[in-house]
């Protein structure tokens, strides 16, 4: 039923370059498409595949809905010229791939890294692990670290991560420390 | 940029192929000219592409140099050899490039020289990177193809292995696009230029010998991939429950969530078991055996009859589910039944063995799979970081789950800096040390205690069985069963009190417990064994000492009763026909292979009684209670004393792991027991999944459950080792009943092996089978297997070690 409305709306051959390209299945794909396409208004369904769709539209998802670094994953993930945030269907797709569970951990890590560098500069210094603290601990003000705690915790995470000393964490270093983690992987998911 | 220097260069290849090798030519023609009205550094280079073929080169050297620092070796090296090499080298630099250099390639073999090829080249480093690229590239295809065919050149080996190399690195960057981190729009189009390289030259490689098979080869690989991926997506779409548990995943995080995974994995398990036990065991004996009533040991015997089919005795797996394919001892031992020569023994010889022997194979190969992706192992010196970045459960998608989550993490951060800051001070060491032996004390009294209680029980319901089952109630009758549950409900809440005293790290208080609980099912298990065992051995001893007397006698008292019937004479041929004894008269021998079958069916449908029982009242009227009484009780009931359930994780699956052991101790007694499993995890997947979701609620301390997977897979192993002993053990030394089951009237059970090679091989066969079997040839491949085992232990030690060097370096 709506599988094979949803079918015919990506063409076959794309839909069998999409499958080399990302490490979703044919059916993950066309549920992909489908869930897309309900984030749209009606009027614009036919034409899910080469429409926008707002960052607010985007955060209903229930997926999303929780996740405490969902404006992040919208920027890194999309590649809108008006810097407003908002995907296409291939961005879409770009996402689940590197959160599906066949995704490879370096492919992973780079976006974690990327998720993670709150000021995009390529690194994450002091003031994105205070932010990345921040996300983790809630909004309420309780559960929030006490600047002494953040300083502690900090300390010890650019001792441990930070193997040229200076200061910030680079990619490499991120990948290497997150390599070893067992957890990782399995954390680093999100299924539709 | 690039798209204007292909067109050129294709058209100069055109230019070349119609007016031979002249290169001045091309600067007359009018494209060129038009190119070079855009004033680009190429058309600079194809100028002096037409001096001198030395200054050529060395105008080429620079240009190149200056513009691909990247091949800049390559280049240097470039024009310094003769062009058939020149050419290689092009090929080498190709590779690392991502367009159609083939056709240059093809082209050039037609001697055109290195120019245009040089001037491709540039272009294509270009025109990687850019869409427009594939009109191009058609039209050069064209132009290409049109050259190649004309000009049948041979091809010397080298290009041609080049060439496939090329192909190659291709195939593998199509396969790894999906690695990268680009955006989809820059993916897509790298793919395209790929593909379209691979399929135009894959269609050309096979020039000379074999063309004809290398294309179909190459069609053949192409179907197959579809097909493979297919059949991965087909696959996928089978799976069952995905929605459940991915519900259940944004509600409770992978952990909880990994428990119903390993479910559903043992469900797949015990479906294939069943289908062997089903299909091969059960199926057969009911459509070509011989009919129930036509045998003794098919028969309700006389004095069972009036109570056969009450729901009570079936209930007890006696009655007419005794007698009845379900157990050991409804087959009948004929060598082959039915029109088909079904070999009825061997087969239930064999399913039994090679449901064991699957499970195996299917439990290492899950052990080894994750074994691979546990690569971090107990590494300590990441802890903060890993709190920092991988703490984060994605695949939460319940704000209330997601606050939980918060509190949960902020908890884990404030204890662990904590923990930092006191990990230097001075501890009371010796109170500790105490204290945690005097825990393990206690958990040693408490499995002992289990131990004694379950053999005493055991040894009870024996001599209940003797006295006679109807002078008692219910409870003797399923004290057995009944006492092993409770067990296994209370010795782990009992387990966790102690663990209180111990004060460890949570992580090393969950492997503690673990333990714990994995000695107590192991010991109740194995004693309930060594009961049973005991017991049977006794009466096997006893029969081993009186079995031919007593066959004597059984066989004695049926021809007295016979004769009987003869009216006094007892006939002393067998001429006369038989008289149509009713085989419900007829006196039996004992069956202790169907006694076992249906303890372990009784054990495993009591546990499964147990379980729904206590998740039933445990969390669903515990959860009511509290949900509904909270509003007329003193203290708030939510926060308070009862609360609402955790899911417990390690006890549940580790009643899943002893659930299967029993299963495979028992399904070469009983074939209906993976049947009977394959019903109870189907109906447990979907009660758990409605009671996780409608009772528990997400625990307050997480622990992620990926360190513990294979710990639980290395149980699971330890166990499947332990479950296959009694039943070696049984099948190796012990004689079958005389009277009952396929093996009657053998010595041993294994003797079916050697029968079927006499009868049913030809005598080659057996003699090869008993050189094979002789110690002489065992013994030398034993010895070879231990050393292949201590060589791959030395070099994956050597290994781990060059690791751990590596490692260290990093730092």
């Amino acid at each position: 039923g709506a599988m094979g409305g949803s079918a015919s709306l990506i063409p076959r051959d794309l839909l069998g370059e999409y499958q080399e390209l990302t490490f979703l299945s044919k059916q993950e794909i066309l549920l992909a498409y489908k869930r897309f396409s309900e984030l749209l208004p009606k009027e614009e369904r036919e034409n899910a595949y080469s429409t926008r769709v707002p960052k607010s539209q985007i955060l209903t998802l229930p997926e999303l809905r929780a996740n405490p670094f969902q404006h992040r994953i919208c920027h890194v993930f999309s590649t809108s010229e008006t810097r407003d945030d908002s995907m296409s269907f291939e961005d879409f797709l770009d996402m689940l791939s590197v959160f599906s569970d066949s995704a490879t951990s370096d492919i992973k890590s780079h976006y974690a890294f990327r998720i993670f560098d709150f000021d995009d500069d390529g690194t994450l210094d002091r003031k994105d692990l205070e932010q990345l603290v921040n996300c983790l601990t809630g909004q309420g003000e309780e559960s929030r670290l006490s600047s002494a705690e953040m300083e502690q915790l900090i300390q010890n995470i650019l001792e441990e991560s930070d193997i040229d000393k200076d200061g910030t964490i680079n990619l490499s270093e991120f990948q290497h420390v997150v390599s070893r983690s067992p957890d990782f992987a399995s954390s680093f998911k999100i299924v539709l | 940029d690039g798209s204007d220097d292909n067109e050129e260069g294709s058209e100069v290849e055109n230019e070349e192929t119609a007016k031979g090798t002249d290169k001045g030519r091309k600067r007359a023609t009018p494209r060129t000219r038009r190119a070079h009205a855009r004033g680009r550094d190429r058309h600079g280079d194809e100028d002096d592409d037409d001096d001198e073929f030395g200054t050529r080169r060395a105008g080429h050297r620079r240009h190149r140099s200056r513009r691909r620092g990247r091949a800049a070796g390559n280049e240097a090296s470039d024009s310094d050899m003769e062009p058939e090499k020149a050419r290689k080298n092009h090929a080498n630099q190709k590779s690392k490039e991502d367009d159609e250099e083939e056709e240059d390639e093809k082209g050039g073999k037609s001697g055109k020289g290195k120019n245009e090829k040089k001037g491709d080249k540039k272009a294509d480093k270009k025109g990687k990177k850019e869409k427009a690229n594939k009109k191009k590239k058609d039209k050069k295809k064209s132009g290409s193809g049109s050259d190649s065919e004309s000009e049948e050149e041979p091809i010397t080996e080298e290009e041609l292995a080049k060439l496939k190399e090329e192909v190659e690195e291709k195939k593998k960057l199509i396969a790894t696009l999906r690695n990268k981190p680009w955006k989809m729009k820059k993916k897509l189009s790298v793919l395209k230029e790929a593909q379209l390289f691979v399929e135009k030259f894959e269609g050309a490689l096979g020039k000379g010998k074999g063309k004809k098979f290398y294309a179909y080869k190459v069609m053949m690989t192409k179907k197959w991939m579809k097909f493979q991926r297919d059949f991965e997506n087909f696959k996928t779409a089978c799976i069952p429950w995905e929605m459940k548990i991915k519900e259940i995943e944004s509600h409770f995080g992978s952990s909880v969530a990994s428990y119903f995974i390993f479910l559903r994995w043992m469900y797949g398990i015990n479906m294939i078991l069943f289908g062997l036990t089903f299909g091969l065991v059960m199926v057969p004996e009911a459509l070509m055996g011989k009919p129930y009533g036509s045998l003794p040991r098919k028969t309700v015997p006389r004095a069972e009859e009036a109570t056969a089919m009450n729901f009570a005795t079936l209930w007890d797996f006696s009655g007419f589910a005794q007698y009845s394919v379900l157990f050991y001892g409804y087959y009948n031992n004929q060598r082959t039944i039915g029109w088909l020569k079904f070999r009825m023994p061997l087969s239930y010889f064999l399913v039994g063995v090679g449901s064991i022997g699957y499970s195996f194979m299917i439990v290492t190969r899950t052990m080894a799979k994750n074994a691979n992706d546990d690569g971090g192992g107990d590494d300590t010196s990441f802890n903060f970081s890993w709190k920092m970045f991988t703490s984060w459960d994605y695949l939460i998608g319940n704000p209330e789950t997601a606050d939980n989550k918060f509190a949960s993490i902020t908890t884990s951060f404030k204890e662990a800096i904590v923990e930092e800051q006191e990990s230097r001070k001075e501890e009371n060491i010796h109170l500790t040390r105490f204290l945690r032996v005097l825990a393990n004390f206690l958990a040693l009294c408490t499995l002992a205690g289990s131990g004694y209680l379950i053999f005493f029980v055991v040894r009870r319901s024996q001599q209940f069985a003797l006295e006679g089952l109807e002078n008692y109630g219910w409870w003797e009758r399923n004290e057995v069963n009944t006492v092993m549950s409770l067990l296994g409900m209370f010795c782990p809440t009992l387990f966790d009190v102690i663990s209180s005293l111990e004060n460890y790290h949570p992580r090393i208080a969950l492997r503690w417990q673990l333990g714990r609980i994995f000695a107590l099912f192991l010991g109740n298990l194995y004693t309930f064994i060594i009961a049973l065992m005991d017991e049977i051995n006794l009466k096997a001893r006893y029969f081993l000492f009186f079995s031919l007397e007593e066959e004597k006698i059984v066989k004695y008292n049926m021809t007295i009763w016979e004769a009987s019937l003869y009216n006094g004479t007892i006939p002393e041929n067998s001429t006369a026909p038989p008289i149509q004894v009713d085989p419900a008269d007829v006196p039996r021998g004992p069956c202790w292979e169907t006694m076992v079958g249906q303890e372990f069916v009784r054990l495993t449908v009591s546990d499964m009684m147990t379980t729904y029982i206590t998740i039933l009242i445990g969390d669903f009227l515990r959860a009511v209670f509290v949900r509904f009484f909270n509003y007329c009780w003193c203290w708030d009931l939510e926060y308070g004393f009862p609360s609402y359930s955790e899911f417990d994780i390690s006890g549940n699956v580790l009643g899943l792991i002893f659930n299967q052991g029993m299963i495979w101790m028992g399904s070469f007694y009983a074939p209906c027991l993976p049947a009977i499993n394959v019903f109870r995890l189907h109906t447990s997947m979907y009660l758990q999944c409605w009671a996780v979701m409608c009772c528990n609620v997400p625990q307050e301390r997480v622990f992620k459950a990926s360190r513990s997977n294979n710990f639980y897979m290395a149980m699971l192993l330890f166990i499947l080792f332990l479950s296959t002993l009694p039943a070696v053990y049984t099948i190796v030394s012990i004689p079958p009943s005389f009277d009952c089951g396929p093996f009657s009237g053998k010595t041993r059970m294994f003797e079916v092996i050697s029968e079927t090679l006499e009868h049913d091989f030809p005598s080659w066969f057996g003699k090869v089978f008993g050189y094979a079997s002789n110690p002489g040839l065992i013994l030398p491949f034993i010895l070879l297997m231990v050393l292949s085992i201590y060589y791959l232990n030395a070099t994956s030690k050597s290994y781990k070690e060059a690791n751990l060097e590596l490692k260290k370096k990093l730092q």
